[in-house]
């Protein structure tokens, strides 16, 4: 029985996603049809968008326009793809968003972990109210720390024509560091690591100390070896919070050269006449790694959701 | 040694979360254009006094408002009923499960690109229309459905994140309630109206929490679907903060703006903690 309100047990994260207990192997379409028929008319509903966008991406821009929109393209065509990739900018937008959100990844799984270790198992004189300053930054709207962030991107000292004191340049205005500024370290990852650390046993660490291990070899031999689900949340986490940002790249990046993914979508709008074939390519491009990137990590992707806030 | 590994974190949160809260707070008390060389002028509460009688401020609170009450009760009432239906031990269910999950994963702005599609006069929903017998719409240019049709999406959207919350909550409610309640005679109805509902208050406050922060602070979907109109209908207010600090250059109005959005945002979702979350 899983108790979503008592475990801080280790492998907590991961075990979410309910189970499908497996004495009950029977087909729930024989077992419950009532139930199976409403599940899968609410699933396929739910599914046509997707649908709709990968029968786009694939037609000719003739077949787009019709007054009775068939799913299946009559003269299938990869055209659309090769399109929104160079016309469409979204190659070299899926570059730029990939290189960013592997920053945010590589500075989240390094120092949130880290510091959500500390706080689980070296509690230190304050550390409890530093936590507490830390996670409460989590339940700020964007829109408030959206144009004082602008400000201090474009007054980063040294940068882009900046002096010592960010003034004179543009800073890291419309440039990729600027872009990932705001996510190399997400309170709520800080926040998963402790609760993960907490449910690891403390002998394990003591143990090592005895040997005469250092802190850092502790955390880096002994815990993170354990930690590789919590790894996995923090790095999903982390990158599609940057490949989903919108708002933020919108504020602060201004040529193709800085686009990322959804902002290079969004051009497929200008001029008021939307090209639909390959703007659907260009989704289904941008959604990909997203769907990929969860059909092999259900469990964390789940669980990291869970975990946000059932436990609250 | 603790202080030690989370100084980095701790340095990087306070420079970049912490103290731009500080600083937007007084910027709300300043008037200042990026474009000026002078720098913030300190202004006192007028912009503040001036959101008193700003028409469009005004509306696109509202806007707001109508917006996160048109879409919570489906998003949390549907996405409660899939969880129940899903929460069965039995094959077949995890696909469900993963199809249904799905929206809560993929960009806000590729999947309003695919809405703006089957919103569009040929789209797929005029097709459904034309299909009953009825006229086309223009959904997202008219005044009376624009807002009504990204509140569709949002559901869509929202469902299937909700329904895995709802299916954690449902197998935190210990099993020996139900037993007991199958003991003293309770049907199936009364089971789920005295031991899962209750069961479930807990994690239903916090989705309504999350869903009202996430719905109050709509933007990429108003962007790509309805640019904010027509005639502001699906101007909220976090769209109309965006265009008063990088259309109009206004970073003083907006980031009051900013400041009573957060406090109204804080304000509903205290309410809603108090009169959920106690009384058990």
């Amino acid at each position: 029985m899983m108790s979503v309100h008592t475990s801080r047990g280790p492998g907590r994260i991961g075990a979410r996603w309910p189970a499908v207990r497996r004495p009950a192997t029977r087909w729930i379409a024989r077992r419950r049809p009532g139930t199976f028929l409403v599940l899968m008319i609410a699933t396929v509903l739910v599914m046509m968008p997707f649908l709709w966008m990968l029968s786009i991406a694939f037609k000719p821009e003739a077949e787009v326009f019709t007054s009775v929109p068939s799913m299946l393209p009559a003269d299938p065509t990869f055209e659309n793809f090769s399109t929104a990739w160079t016309s469409g900018n979204v190659g070299r937008a899926m570059i730029n968003s990939t290189m960013v959100a592997g920053a945010a990844v590589l500075v989240n799984c390094t120092f949130a972990v880290l510091a959500g270790y500390a706080f689980a198992k070296l509690p230190f004189r304050g550390s409890t109210l530093v936590f507490l300053l830390m996670i409460s930054t989590a339940m700020v709207p964007v829109a408030v720390t959206l144009i004082p962030l602008f400000l201090m991107t474009k007054g980063f000292p040294l940068v882009g024509g900046n002096d010592l004191l960010g003034q004179d340049g543009t800073g890291l205005l419309d440039t990729l560091p600027g872009v990932v500024l705001p996510h190399l370290i997400a309170p709520l990852n800080i926040f998963l690591a402790r609760q993960y650390f907490f449910g690891l046993d403390d002998d394990l660490g003591e143990a090592a100390r005895i040997d005469g291990a250092s802190e850092l070899t502790t955390f880096w031999r002994i815990y993170v070896p354990l930690a590789r689900p919590l790894v996995a949340v923090v790095a999903i986490f982390s990158f599609t919070a940057v490949w989903d940002d919108f708002l933020w790249p919108l504020v602060v990046t201004s040529s193709m050269e800085a686009e990322t993914v959804q902002l290079a979508l969004s051009k497929f709008l200008t001029g008021g006449n939307v090209m639909y074939g390959p703007a659907m390519a260009g989704a289904v491009l941008v959604i990909l790694p997203v769907v990929a990137v969860f059909v092999f990590n259900q469990r964390s992707f789940i669980a990291g959701l869970s975990d946000g806030g059932v436990k609250g | 040694m603790g202080a030690l590994f989370v100084a980095p974190a701790a340095a990087y949160i306070g420079i970049f979360h912490l103290f731009p809260v500080v600083y937007g707070l007084y910027l709300s008390f300043t008037r200042y254009s990026p474009l000026d060389r002078g720098g913030p002028q300190l202004i006192g509460i007028d912009n503040y006094v001036d959101l008193l009688s700003d028409a469009d401020f005004h509306k696109s609170v509202r806007v707001t408002v109508q917006f996160v009450a048109e879409v919570l009760p489906f998003a949390v009432a549907i996405a409660l009923g899939l969880a129940l239906l899903a929460n069965r031990s039995m094959r077949g269910i995890g696909l469900f499960r993963a199809g249904l999950f799905l929206p809560r994963i993929v960009p806000l702005a590729a999947v309003s690109l695919i809405w703006l599609w089957l919103y569009s006069p040929d789209g797929w929903f005029n097709h459904l229309l034309g299909q009953v017998g009825l006229d086309p719409r223009n959904w997202l240019l008219d005044e009376g459905t624009a807002l009504h049709a990204v509140a569709g999406m949002r559901v869509w959207k929202a469902l299937g994140g909700n329904m895995v919350l709802f299916l954690a909550g449902l197998q935190a409610i210990p099993r020996t309630l139900y037993e007991a309640a199958t003991v003293d005679g309770a049907n199936s109805w009364q089971r789920f109206r005295y031991v899962t509902l209750p069961g479930l208050r807990p994690v239903t406050t916090y989705i309504v929490i999350l869903n009202i922060v996430y719905l109050a602070q709509s933007f990429a979907e108003i962007f790509i679907l309805t640019g904010g109109g027509p005639l502001r209908s699906t101007t909220t207010t976090n769209f109309l903060i965006y265009e008063e600090a990088f259309q109009n250059n206004r970073f003083g109005s907006a980031s009051a703006m900013a400041f009573v959005l957060f406090a109204l945002i804080f304000a509903f979702s205290f309410m809603i903690l108090r009169r959920m979350g106690s009384n058990r």
